[in-house]
């Protein structure tokens, strides 16, 4: 998956070769590759203690791996000191230093690089405007609301200059609304600048609007690393096929039985778009996303149809969950929110290959 | 700029530092010495020697266990260490029971409970020669206790244990209890407010009276305060020495006398070292004594919690 | 070792009673809840009331009565007489010696005690080595060793290096015994601020001294006070350090006021002993009085020191 990416090296912002990080016989980080380019935004995101906070904290330089290498903008920066690294970091829990004003926590550390006073000034005035902080420059952090704090931590970085940026799941102390309000300024600060961002999350929703390229991680290891749409559409294993969307993509267990997948359903796999050649046998299990499931007559017109009874109905206004079960296994249904179909009816539903995925049940892969 | 070289990228090794953090480990230098050098190393010096003929000097002659014969023959050592054993038993079970019913009384949502604390708590903050020198003159029978119930007719009142070797011991348990129990009764109370106070309305929804929920309920909730503070009376007593050297100087006699003191005194006031260090070993052997089963019960919690 | 975290935390949760709630406002029980701490309230004052009536009474109204009533005649001179003429065996020039070699004794011991312990709490927090945790274990499990173990082989620590019988070794010595439940108190203190604090400092180019002295130490101005009021009340108190370490001139205030009470020569002036007394408690007692809340902390945390 990297060797896309690997012909343009003088495009690389942050390069990680083979990094190895282990806390005596844990393994958090196992062999890890990978380049991001100048100016992308890579978004790495997995469920908690899958390596992803810990990865970024190498990147920082606040923890020392074990093994392999990290380059920034072409120097071999492994063993540096953080704030020699040209990276600037927000974190969660914004960590302002309480005791000094906005304007004090945004010039901290441009003091420690002894930059002149007035060049602190300067980048201190811009990031201030940048992110409409100069109203604030006088406060403490704890006169702040949680927004305006994250903001602050922003230009923290900002004022740095560096050419990459580091977020570790800046967004998760904020309430949904101010989420998605800061989650549309990341996303303009970053248009209107260049750096090169690192963000983690846990949250698939920031990651799929937020990223040039998300890297899903698990175990230490990255398991895909692509552009939010193709991960949707293609995620390269089960697990990523599970963590991405929300409700989860259904599977359904069974074989391949000549150009048919054999289990609760049958269905015709002309027109699948294999990853590496056709499959005629083997066992495999069967994705299909819950919106992507038809019912009533549309269902009529696919290539694979059953019926199924409902048993749970969820409302959510803009759309409308169904809980039920092809053979054995639980299987969601999303439709539009103006459905009047209630639990126990019985419907027909359908699903084309063109949307769906087939993993090899062994390996869990993609086929 | 140096271009990474996709071929070797390992190409760079890892600068060589001398000493990771070094200034980590310089500020961590007065705790490591401390650790190794007084700790351990005073304490080792001091078992080892306890087995030499020290006498006004220290002595590199080892004489094997004659000065713990010599101390486990010595009356006032014997004096000194059933002395301690009656003062540390009474002062446990009184301070933890009495420590316990003010810190219940004060949970009763009492009016000017700040003031109540702050009460009996002040004595702890005193030094145990100011509590040991005002014991004394309240105990003082020409003009304390005994000379005011005196006073009031009962002619043949006696209330003097300074001076009685039967009741000495009353006197110091009177004192150091008056300090330390604050300290329990605070410490328990900060446990109490931990309680869950669903526990009130679930034991008055099953129609238990307090006092049995305090006892089955409450009691084995706060077995970790109770075992802390448990830890730091019986440490505490171990160390008894300045109260006693207030309050009665080891007399009348040798009735007060407490191993803290028999040590001292056989260091610096009968320049008879070996003595003391074979003394002071066996304070640190009964310590060792109570710390480990405690540390091992702890360590067990943790690791099942 | 002793959970500290437990009593420390609940130290702060003292406010509102949290036991069962009264039926009525006035019921036998209630009653009794008050009779019966009124009467250990009254166990608790009587020695202080004691000391200052007596303080208070010139010696013929002393020998004549009760010691606990009030003096028919104030008189302040057992006070100054205290302060300035009561005699131990070698001079008599008064408590006011000892009172000022206790304030050249904690002072500098305080300061130095404090500033040690917590610069070793932070390196234990934030920049663990090898080894760090084990000499922590060590320095903690030093905090149960009775002192008499390690007293002998301190003299002659200080002897070497020219410092016994002299302010400055005990100075040293009350860093040593301080560390302990010092560095514990730190240790908690900085390891309960967020650690992204931390990192972000680092990120921000501040070194070890620059993260303790900019970032840290202005956060931490309440656990400062909790280990000022500690060991100032720790050392003021001290007699076993003080009477093994420092020559008669240099004696503190608990060891000369002790001289003062049980010297046998000469006739027992009982007032000026109680005013003695009084005065050397008054420094732990006003600091008491005033810190409250934190003083409570401070012990719950202290009192591992036994």
């Amino acid at each position: 998956m990297l060797d896309q990416t690997h012909t343009a090296l003088d495009g690389i912002s942050v390069s990680i070769r083979d990094l190895e990080l282990s806390f005596g016989a844990v393994k958090v980080l196992q062999d890890l590759n990978l380049d991001i380019a100048k100016g992308e935004f890579l978004v790495l995101l997995g469920a908690s203690g899958c390596g992803k906070s810990t990865l970024l904290n190498c990147i920082a330089g606040l923890l020392e791996p074990t093994g392999g290498q990290i380059f920034i903008e072409g120097k071999n920066v492994t063993w540096a000191e953080p704030s020699e690294r040209g990276i600037g970091m927000v974190f969660q829990s914004y960590a302002l230093y309480p005791q000094m004003s906005v304007k004090g926590n945004l010039s901290f550390g441009l003091k420690n690089a002894r930059v002149p006073k007035a060049e602190i000034e300067r980048r201190v005035a811009r990031a201030a405007e940048l992110l409409h902080l100069q109203p604030l420059l006088d406060r403490k952090p704890a006169a702040l609301s949680g927004g305006q704090r994250q903001r602050v931590a922003i230009g923290r970085a900002l004022v740095r200059d560096v050419d990459v940026f580091l977020f570790d799941e800046p967004l998760s102390n904020l309430d949904a609304k101010l989420r998605a309000e800061l989650r549309i300024e990341l996303k303009r600060l970053h248009q209107s600048l260049d750096n090169t961002m690192i963000y983690v999350t846990h949250d698939q929703v920031e990651a799929m609007t937020l990223a040039d390229r998300i890297a899903i991680m698990r175990g230490g290891v990255i398991q895909q690393l692509a552009q939010p749409l193709e991960i949707y559409n293609r995620p390269a294993n089960l697990y990523v096929a599970g963590f991405i969307g929300s409700p989860p993509m259904n599977f359904i267990p069974g074989t391949i039985a000549g150009s048919e997948f054999v289990g609760a359903v049958r269905m015709p796999l002309s027109g699948y778009d294999w990853e590496r050649g056709p499959h005629t046998s083997g066992n495999v299990v069967f994705g299909i996303r819950p919106e992507h499931v038809k019912i009533g007559d549309a269902a009529r017109h696919c290539a694979c149809q059953t019926t199924v009874t409902i048993e749970v109905v969820e409302p959510m206004g803009a759309d409308t969950l169904l809980w039920t079960r092809v053979g054995d296994d639980e299987f969601r249904i999303r439709l539009d929110g103006q459905t009047t179909i209630h639990e126990g009816q019985t419907l027909p539903i359908g699903f084309d290959i063109d949307c769906a995925s087939l993993f090899d049940a062994q390996t869990e892969n993609r086929i | 700029m140096s271009v990474i070289d996709p071929v070797a990228p390992r190409a760079a090794g890892r600068p060589k530092k001398l000493i990771a953090n070094p200034m980590a480990k310089i500020a961590a230098l007065p705790m490591i010495m401390t650790a190794l050098v007084i700790f351990i190393g005073c304490s080792v010096w001091t078992v080892v020697h306890s087995f030499t003929k020290s006498k006004l000097l220290p002595s590199s002659q080892f004489v094997g266990f004659d000065q713990y014969e010599r101390l486990w023959s010595t009356r006032r050592w014997l004096a000194s260490v059933e002395n301690i054993a009656i003062y540390g038993l009474v002062a446990l079970v009184f301070s933890l029971v009495v420590g316990f019913v003010i810190a219940v009384l004060l949970d009763q949502k009492v009016r000017a409970e700040g003031a109540f604390r702050t009460i009996i708590l002040f004595p702890y903050s005193l030094s145990f020669i100011v509590t040991g020198l005002v014991w004394q003159w309240i105990l003082n029978p020409d003009f304390g206790i005994q000379y005011i119930v005196r006073g009031w007719g009962f002619e043949n009142f006696t209330f003097d244990p300074l001076h009685n070797p039967d009741t000495v011991l009353a006197a110091l348990l009177m004192a150091g209890l008056w300090q330390g129990t604050g300290l329990v009764a605070v410490i328990l109370l900060a446990a109490l407010r931990g309680v869950d106070e669903d526990i009130w309305k679930a034991s008055r929804v099953d129609g238990v009276p307090a006092w049995k929920t305090y006892i089955w309920v409450v009691i084995p909730i706060l077995r970790p305060a109770f075992v802390t503070a448990t830890v730091l009376i019986a440490t505490g007593i171990v160390k008894l020495y300045d109260l006693v050297v207030a309050l009665t100087n080891g007399g009348p006699g040798i009735a007060s006398e407490m191993p803290a003191k028999y040590v001292y005194d056989a260091m610096f006031g009968k320049q008879n070292l070996g003595q003391g260090f074979a003394a002071s070993t066996m304070m640190l052997l009964s310590v060792l004594l109570i710390l480990i089963p405690w540390a091992i019960f702890e360590f067990r919690g943790k690791k099942r919690g | 070792m002793v959970d500290i975290s437990q009593t420390y935390s609940a130290s702060r949760r003292l406010d509102g009673a949290a036991g069962a709630r009264p039926k009525r406002r006035i019921s036998a029980s209630r009653i009794m809840t008050y009779g019966i701490l009124c009467v250990i309230c009254f166990y608790y004052i009587l020695p202080l009331w004691v000391m200052m009536m007596t303080s208070l009474k010139g010696m013929p109204e002393v020998r004549m009565g009760n010691i606990f009533a009030p003096p028919v005649e104030i008189t302040f001179e057992p006070w100054v007489k205290a302060w300035s003429q009561a005699c131990t065996g070698l001079n008599c020039d008064g408590l006011s010696r000892g009172f000022w070699n206790s304030v050249k004794i904690t002072i500098p011991s305080v300061l130095i005690s404090i500033v040690v312990a917590s610069v070793n709490g932070y390196a234990l927090v934030n920049w663990k080595f090898k080894g760090s945790e084990i000499f922590f274990g060590i320095l903690l499990f030093g905090a149960f060793i009775p002192y008499q173990v390690m007293i002998y082989p301190i003299v002659i620590i200080l002897r070497e290096i020219g410092l016994m019988g002299d302010v400055w070794g005990l100075v040293l010595v009350h860093t040593i015994f301080g560390m302990p439940i010092l560095t514990l108190l730190f240790r908690n203190y900085f390891a309960s601020l967020p650690e992204e604090l931390f990192k972000a400092a680092r990120v921000d180019g501040a070194g070890f001294w620059g993260i303790f002295f900019q970032v840290l130490v202005p956060m931490s101005l309440p656990i400062f006070t909790v280990a000022m009021i500690l060991q100032v009340t720790g050392i003021w108190n001290d007699f076993l350090f003080g009477v093994i370490y420092t020559k008669p001139e240099a004696y503190p205030m608990t060891v000369q006021l002790n001289n003062i009470v049980n010297s046998v020569q000469g006739v027992k002036e009982y007032n000026v002993n109680m005013a003695a007394t009084l005065i050397t408690g008054l420094v732990p007692l006003t600091i008491y009085l005033l810190s409250g809340k934190l003083f409570v902390r401070g012990i719950a945390a202290g009192a591992v020191k036994g």
